[in-house]
């Protein structure tokens, strides 16, 4: 019962940041809402009794995948910033 | 034994409304700072209160529950105030009612004597 | 009893991830959406801790560990790069 609401209520957040990431325009907010979808994927299978996949998902999705594009979206600008 | 557990969940109920009360703030906090201060302080009371009410239910699994709320307490405050520095430094400005901004005072006192002394 | 009372506390946090995400949606600055961030992955250890109970595993509050360290080194590194960029 109570793995039935956390599951609706994180597989609606997931379907709104994704959206977000989808569609905003500032990359800036498009890459943490990125971040958020992986961050809710891994509570969930979490409760498919997967804790090895989730681990993986956390540890890769939500911080390495967010740290290297902000690491690359700087660099970006400091090149568009130097021509 | 029951009674103890009837209390842990009782310490549980009480941390999760606190992380309830830390998001109210997030939301109806007219300013960025007090929307720094209200969601990370009263997300970390919440998180420990959570945390320790489970180690009381299980009282097996209080090594790791330990190590997590050390954690929690240690990493939590430094993030927030990280994020309080540089939104500072990238000009976010204060609210109309705040009154007092002491470190933009310091920064301004900072780079005039440097001015001044050739 | 002490399932009921943990049922309504995963609601509670539940409800508390629904409205950080509100500021996610209407935060006026980048700094805003960071904060919301942070405060939906400290309220997500806490429900990592509860379905740790219901499911009565221990190995899931490593999870719980990694959450708090990823967490900590992501926003520390994300605040690091805009303050730098702006």
């Amino acid at each position: 019962m109570i793995y039935l609401i956390i599951s609706i209520v994180l597989g609606i957040i997931i379907l709104i940041m994704a959206f977000i990431a989808l569609y905003h325009r500032n990359l800036k907010v498009a890459i943490l809402s990125a971040g958020v979808v992986s961050l809710f994927a891994s509570i969930l299978y979490l409760l498919l009794d997967a804790p090895d996949v989730a681990l993986t998902e956390a540890a890769i999705g939500s911080g390495l995948t967010t740290i290297i594009f902000f690491y690359v979206l700087n660099k970006i600008q400091r090149n568009d910033a130097e021509k | 034994m029951e009674t103890l557990s009837i209390i842990g969940a009782c310490i549980t109920l009480i941390g999760s409304l606190f992380l309830f009360l830390g998001s109210l703030g997030l939301v109806r906090m007219p300013d960025l700072y007090n929307r720094i201060q209200s969601g990370t302080k009263a997300s970390t009371l919440g998180t420990l209160l959570t945390l320790f009410g489970i180690a009381l239910i299980y009282p097996n699994w209080s090594g790791k529950l330990v190590i997590l709320i050390v954690f929690v307490i240690i990493t939590n405050p430094v993030s927030s105030h990280v994020i309080s520095r540089a939104a500072h430094r990238s000009g976010i400005s204060l609210s109309k009612n705040s009154v007092q901004d002491d470190l933009s005072h310091d920064n301004q006192q900072q780079q005039e004597p440097n001015a001044i002394k050739p | 009893m002490v399932n009921t009372i943990l049922i309504i506390a995963a609601v509670v946090i539940l409800l508390s991830m629904l409205l950080s995400l509100f500021r996610f949606l209407k935060g006026p600055s980048t700094f805003d959406r960071i904060i919301s961030f942070d405060v939906m992955t400290i309220s997500s250890i806490g429900l990592i801790a509860l379905i740790a109970w219901f499911a009565n595993r221990i190995i899931y509050l490593d999870i719980a560990i990694v959450y708090g360290l990823l967490s900590f080194l992501g926003v520390i590194i994300i605040a690091k790069f805009l303050e730098k960029s702006l």
